[in-house]
């Protein structure tokens, strides 16, 4: 890695650019600051070999994450499975399915130890001692993780009435967690002050440039296991919209840099919760602004962002690309989240209900054609949001601890077994 | 008078200070007359007649869009606040 491949900070609307500091909006329009590289000089030593002689983690891509010296923090983050889903594609109904399982990222299991990799890394870099975020839990545990490891201070701020795991999973490495009356929106507000008011190192906020790009790496991977290509099919969760965008610009970099067998035609959808939808209600109404949502009410929690600050892009790009965009209820995450466990054995928290259900209802209106490649991006743990299922599973059988007892029980559960699939061929 | 909060990247061009004391019944004529005293301050948040597309305005505690607008009355102890979006997760 070296300080020249990173070249600074760009303003995503106006182009003006800035060096590589603590700041994440343009001080004549307010647009988002966004990292730049210098491509010609990453050629040099990006190149498949060099990559596949690196460790399987997200640094493996090193060149493209802006962190100028070695890794501070999270030097073991990354390198999760892209796993051929062959029993949940028969469900859907589509030929070629994979899931980016990122419910087995280290160390907190969700996709938020890729940025917060980075942004951990370049706050030490650019001498923070004390860092922070504003979070609706997984990025909290993963701040909290993270900077325990590197011996940061950390004040982790999340909106009361999170998901008991993610608060325990927050507190648990002896960061401040502080559970603030209101929503994200609130929240994030607050952090926003906080940031400018202490000076600290907000990995959201003012370290915003920085940690997102380390999505990308989520992005890379899946080229990379595909072989060197891109999917025909992404269908990502969105929450401030950001995730959707790296992954995106992982492929145009990877084409940009000739490592791909074939160009990149990548149709990217996005997928919200219907409790909370503002960036696929932009997309479909073809909006210019981002309509936010005062209260947002869905159990992906996760993806209760009402007023997302990257909306616009994500539309954008969702629309530039040929993709879509759709919402689920709440009954329909739980049925996804149960589909996938049930065909991939796979526990993804209510973020990834999302996604399935959503990628079900994009093939079924034809959007997601069913003979292309589909990757479905699982961000978070289940064992996380176990409160949305408590409910809504049966619970175990109990029994003595004799054979007639058991037996018994498997004659029942035979007798009924029969008895639907009588009621099928029936209804068939 | 209505006190403006202005957050800190944009303090240079509100004479260096946190908060400008503004007047006017609305968002729109409390920022228009903080924009007359402070012209470089107007050209960062206004395209146009609009505000641009990713500064918030709040009054108290409330986003302006959940309420408004530029139309939002603001009294005399309210306290306007102009925050850069900020995105999450």
């Amino acid at each position: 890695m070296s300080a020249e491949l990173v070249t600074g900070l760009q303003c995503r609307l106006c182009g003006k650019r800035y060096p590589k500091e603590a700041l994440n909006f343009c001080t004549e329009d307010f647009g988002p600051l966004e990292v730049t590289y210098d491509y010609e000089a990453v050629a040099r030593t990006f190149t498949r070999e060099a990559i596949a002689a690196r460790p399987r983690t997200m640094w493996r891509y090193r060149e493209l994450l802006p962190v100028d010296g070695e890794p501070a923090v999270g030097r073991q983050v990354g390198g999760t499975p892209l796993v051929r889903a062959d029993r949940l594609a028969r469900a859907l109904g589509v030929r070629e399915l994979y899931i980016k399982n990122d419910a087995v990222n280290h160390p907190t299991l969700s996709f938020k130890d890729r940025v917060v990799a980075v942004a951990l890394s370049k706050a030490v870099e650019l001498g923070f001692r004390t860092v922070g975020c504003a979070s609706t839990g997984n990025l909290a545990g993963s701040v909290a993780a993270n900077a325990a490891s590197a011996g940061l201070e950390a004040y982790v701020l999340i909106p009361d009435g999170l998901e008991q795991g993610k608060v325990l999973g927050a507190t648990i490495y002896g960061a401040k967690v502080i559970a603030v009356e209101g929503n994200y929106d609130h929240v994030n507000r607050l952090c926003s002050q906080i940031a400018f008011r202490y000076g600290w190192g907000f990995v959201n906020v003012n370290l915003r440039p920085f940690y997102a790009e380390g999505s990308k790496s989520m992005g890379f991977e899946i080229a990379e296991d595909l072989g060197w290509r891109a999917p025909d099919h992404v269908v990502a969760p969105m929450a401030g919209g950001s995730l959707i965008g790296k992954i995106y610009k992982a492929f145009y970099e990877l084409d940009r840099l000739n490592l791909l067998e074939s160009p990149v035609w990548t149709k990217m959808y996005g997928a919200q919760a219907t409790g909370c939808n503002p960036i696929s209600a932009m997309v479909k109404s073809g909006a210019k602004k981002v309509r936010p949502i005062r209260r947002p009410d869905t159990i992906a929690k996760s993806l209760a962002i009402g007023d997302p600050a990257d909306g616009y892009f994500a539309s954008k790009l969702i629309r530039q690309t040929g993709g879509w965009s759709e919402d689920v209820d709440d009954d329909a995450i739980v049925d996804a989240m149960t589909l996938l466990a049930e065909t991939e054995g796979i526990w993804a928290e209510t973020a990834g209900g999302v996604t399935v259900a959503v990628a079900r209802k994009l093939i079924e209106q034809g959007k997601i054609d069913r003979d292309g490649s589909t990757v479905l991006c699982i961000t978070g743990n289940g064992l996380k949001t176990q409160e949305a299922l408590l409910d809504r599973l049966a619970r175990p059988a109990v029994i003595e601890p004799t054979m007639d007892a058991f037996e018994s029980l498997i004659a029942e559960s035979s007798a009924r077994h029969t008895e639907d699939a009588g009621a099928l061929v029936g209804a068939v | 008078m209505p006190l403006v909060r202005i957050p800190t990247p944009l303090r240079p061009h509100a004479g260096g200070s946190d908060r400008c004391e503004a007047s006017g019944t609305t968002v729109g004529e409390v920022l228009a007359d903080l924009g007359s005293s402070h012209p470089a301050l107007k050209d960062r948040l206004f395209d146009g007649d609009d505000l641009r597309r990713f500064v918030n305005v709040y009054v108290n505690n409330e986003d302006i869009r959940y309420l408004d607008d530029l139309a939002t009355p603001v009294a005399e102890k309210d306290e306007v606040s102009i925050i850069p979006a900020v995105a999450g997760g």
